[in-house]
C-alpha cells in the first residue's frame, strides 16, 4: 500500500468515527422508529389484538374513507393557510428589526419577538382560546368600540390564529438571519446602477433572502401539520386534522397499525413538502 | 462474622427495607382517581406509592396496556359495560369478593351480567352517574330540555357543546329515538347518524371531560350534551346556575368498575387497594373528586359525605334516576367499529 492510499484510509477511518455519533444517533432515534412504525402500519388489528397480515389494508381503509381523506384535507389547508400568512408577516416584521430598527435595539427586538417561545404550548393554545372566547377579551374590546362579537372560538380562524402567532416568530428568526448576512454593498450597487427599491427588493433582496424563508417555511409547514395541541384546544373539536385522527385510533380504538399507517401518511405529506421546496429552490436558483 | 460479612448483611438489610418502602401499586385509572386526597389514606396505611396512569375511554386504556411490559400494572378502572372485553382479552385477573362491600352496594351496581363471567368475579362497580343534559339554568329551564330531540333540532345552535365520547352520546341519542340501548344494532345506526350529524351542526365544540366542563362552567356555551352530574355536582358551590336533567325519553347511566390485573406481581396490595376504594371513606373521596363528582356504588358513602355533597350529587332522586337511565350500548366489535365510523364522521363534519 502507498504512503498516499494509508492517509486516505486513515483520513476515511476518522471520518467514520467522527460521523458514528451522528449515525448512531439518526439510527437509534429516527431509522428504527420509523421502521418499526412501517412495519406496524402493515398489521391489522383484530378482537385479539395485533395481527402480522403484512399488506396494505389500512391505507386501503384511509383511501375508502371519506372522513379521513378530510381529515387529510383539513390538515393540508390549515397548514398551508398558516404557512403563507406566516411569511406575509414575518418578511417585514423580519425586515423591520434589520433594517429600519437601529443596531443597539436589535437584540432587544428580536428577544421580544421570540418571548412567544418562553411559554409551553398548551398555555399559550389556552391563552388563545381565552382571548377569542365569545366573552373573551377581543370581543369585549370590539363591544367597547359598539362592534358586534366575533364568533372565532372553537373554530378553524382560532387555531390558524394560535398556528400563525407561533410560526411567525420562527420565520422572522431564520429571515431575519438571512437579511443580515446580506452584503449591504449589493444594494448600493444596484442602487447605482439605477434600480429603485422596488426592483432592487425583487432582484437583489428576495433572491437572496429566499434560502432563509424557504427553510423558515418548511419548518413551519412540518411542525403545523403534525401539530395536535393547537386544532384541539383552539380548533374545539370542529376540524378533525390529521393528528387528532391518528390520536383517536390510539385513544378510542386501541388501533396501533391504523395509527401507524395514517403516521407514514403524516410523513409522506411533509416529505411532498421538502421534495416540492427544494424542486422550486433549484428551478428559481 | 467477619466485619466484610456484618457489613454486607448491613447493606442488604437497608436495601430491603427501602424495598418495602419503596413499593409501588401501579393503577391505570380515569381522571377522578388522581386526586391527591383520594390515595393519600391508602398510601399512609400501607407504606406505599400509588401510581396513577389517567386515560380517558376503553380503548385508550387498550393501547397502554398493549404497548406496556407484562406486570407493569395492577389495578384498571373501566367502564362496566367494558369488563366483558377486558376479561376476554385476558387482562382482568379473579376478585376476591370475600371482604368487598355487596350487601350495601345499590342493587342497579352489582351488574353481574358485566363483572361475573363463567361463575368468577372480574371487578366491581366504584362510581355511576348519568350521561344526559348539564345547562345554564339563568338561560335555559327545565322544561326546555325536556325534549331530547330538540338538541338536534337546530333549536339551540351554537349555544350547545358535546362530549366527546361515542357511546354516551350514541347512546343517548339512541335513548332519545326511542331505542333500548341494549339492544342496538347496525340497523339502527343510520338513524342515529342523522340525528348526531344535525347536532354537530348546532355544536359549538366537541371536547373531552375538562373541555366540556370549562365549555359550560365559562358560558362559552349553555347547554353540555353528555353531561350530567359528573359535570354540575363539584361545581354547585360556585355555579349554581348549572343545572341537569334527565329528559323524558331516558338518559344513559355510566358505570366505573374497578379489577386487578391478571399478571399483577402485587395481586394483594392490588386487592387491598380495590378494598379502600370500595369503603365508605373511599367511596366518598371518589364521589368528590375533584376531575368529577360522581355517585359512589356503595350507599355505606352516605355515612360519610355531608349533607351539601349528597344534596349535590341528588342522593335522594337516585332511585327515580336509576329507574329512568338505560346502561351504555354494548356493541360487539363490529358494531362497535360502526359507532366509531360514525363518530368519526360526526368529528370530520
Amino acid at each position: 500500500m502507498s504512503h498516499r492510499a494509508s492517509i486516505e484510509t486513515r483520513a476515511t477511518r476518522r471520518a467514520w468515527w467522527l460521523a458514528a455519533p451522528a449515525l448512531l444517533w439518526t439510527l437509534a432515534f429516527f431509522i428504527l422508529p420509523f421502521g418499526t412504525m412501517a412495519v406496524l402500519s402493515l398489521w391489522q388489528r383484530t378482537d385479539l389484538g395485533l395481527e402480522a397480515t403484512w399488506d396494505l389494508g389500512n391505507y386501503a381503509s384511509f383511501l375508502a374513507n371519506p372522513a379521513y381523506i378530510q381529515a387529510l384535507t383539513n390538515s393540508l389547508e390549515i397548514t398551508v393557510t398558516v404557512t403563507i400568512l406566516s411569511v406575509l408577516l414575518a418578511y417585514p416584521l423580519a425586515w423591520i428589526i434589520a433594517e429600519e430598527i437601529p443596531e443597539r435595539f436589535r437584540r432587544l427586538a428580536l428577544a421580544l419577538a421570540v418571548i412567544p417561545f418562553w411559554t409551553s404550548y398548551v398555555v399559550r393554545s389556552y391563552a388563545w382560546s381565552l382571548v377569542l372566547a365569545k366573552s373573551g377579551v377581543l370581543n369585549d374590546w370590539l363591544g367597547a368600540v359598539g362592534l358586534g362579537p366575533l364568533d372565532l372560538a372553537n373554530s378553524r380562524a382560532a387555531t390558524v390564529i394560535g398556528f400563525t402567532h407561533f410560526f411567525t416568530m420562527l420565520l422572522t428568526l431564520s429571515i431575519y438571519a438571512s437579511l443580515v448576512q446580506m452584503p449591504p454593498n449589493l444594494r448600493r450597487a444596484a442602487a447605482d446602477l439605477g434600480a429603485g427599491a422596488f426592483a432592487t427588493f425583487r432582484l437583489i433582496v428576495l433572491p437572496l433572502t429566499l434560502p432563509g424563508v424557504m427553510v423558515g417555511a418548511f419548518l413551519t409547514f412540518a411542525l403545523c401539520i403534525g401539530d395536535y395541541v393547537t386544532p384541539q384546544i383552539l380548533g374545539g373539536g370542529n376540524d378533525l386534522a390529521l393528528p387528532q385522527l391518528i390520536m383517536l385510533q390510539i385513544g378510542r380504538r386501541a388501533d396501533l397499525p391504523m395509527a401507524a399507517a395514517l403516521s407514514i401518511i403524516l410523513m409522506l405529506a411533509v416529505t411532498l413538502a421538502y421534495l416540492g421546496m427544494a424542486r422550486w429552490m433549484k428551478v428559481v436558483r | 462474622m467477619t466485619k466484610t460479612t456484618l457489613l454486607a448483611a448491613l447493606v442488604g438489610s437497608t436495601c430491603l427495607a427501602n424495598a418495602a418502602l419503596s413499593q409501588e401499586l401501579n393503577a391505570l385509572v380515569w381522571c377522578d382517581h388522581t386526586d391527591a386526597s383520594f390515595v393519600a389514606p391508602f398510601e399512609e396505611e400501607f407504606g406505599v406509592t400509588v401510581n396513577l396512569k389517567e386515560y380517558e375511554g376503553t380503548g385508550a386504556a387498550l393501547s397502554l396496556i398493549e404497548t406496556s411490559q407484562p406486570g407493569d400494572w395492577d389495578v384498571l378502572v373501566v367502564d362496566g359495560i367494558d369488563v366483558p372485553r377486558v376479561v376476554a382479552a385476558g387482562i382482568l385477573g379473579p376478585l376476591n369478593t370475600d371482604e368487598l362491600p355487596y350487601d350495601t352496594l345499590f342493587p342497579e351496581l352489582v351488574m353481574e351480567e358485566n363483572h361475573v363471567i363463567d361463575g368468577v368475579t372480574y371487578a366491581i362497580s366504584e362510581k355511576y352517574g348519568y350521561n344526559t343534559v348539564s345547562f345554564n339554568s339563568e338561560v335555559f329551564t327545565a322544561e326546555d330540555m325536556a325534549d331530547m330531540t330538540r338538541l338536534w333540532s337546530g333549536d339551540f345552535a351554537g349555544q350547545l357543546a358535546v362530549y366527546d365520547y361515542y357511546l354516551p352520546v350514541m347512546g343517548m341519542i339512541a335513548v332519545g329515538l326511542g331505542m333500548d340501548t341494549a339492544t342496538l344494532s347496525m340497523d339502527d345506526l343510520p338513524a342515529i347518524e342523522e340525528a348526531l350529524l344535525a347536532l354537530k351542526d348546532s355544536a359549538s365544540s366537541v371536547g373531552e371531560v375538562v373541555s366540556s366542563q370549562t365549555a359550560i362552567a365559562t358560558g362559552e356555551v349553555d347547554i353540555l350534551v353528555g353531561g350530567g352530574e359528573w359535570v354540575t355536582a363539584g361545581l354547585t358551590a360556585d355555579l349554581p346556575n348549572l343545572d341537569w336533567i334527565i329528559p323524558e325519553q331516558g338518559a344513559v347511566r355510566w358505570s366505573q368498575s374497578i379489577g386487578v390485573f391478571a399478571d399483577s406481581a402485587q395481586p394483594d396490595l392490588a386487592q387491598e387497594f380495590v378494598k379502600y376504594v370500595l369503603s365508605p371513606e373511599g367511596q366518598a373521596a371518589l364521589a368528590t373528586s375533584s376531575c368529577y363528582w360522581a355517585m359512589p356504588a356503595n350507599a355505606a358513602a352516605a355515612d360519610v359525605l355531608t349533607d351539601d355533597q349528597k344534596r349535590a350529587l341528588r342522593w335522594d332522586d337516585q332511585a327515580s334516576y336509576l329507574a329512568r337511565a338505560l346502561l351504555y350500548p354494548a356493541p360487539d366489535a363490529e358494531l362497535d367499529a360502526a359507532m366509531q365510523d360514525v363518530w368519526t364522521r360526526f368529528l370530520a363534519r
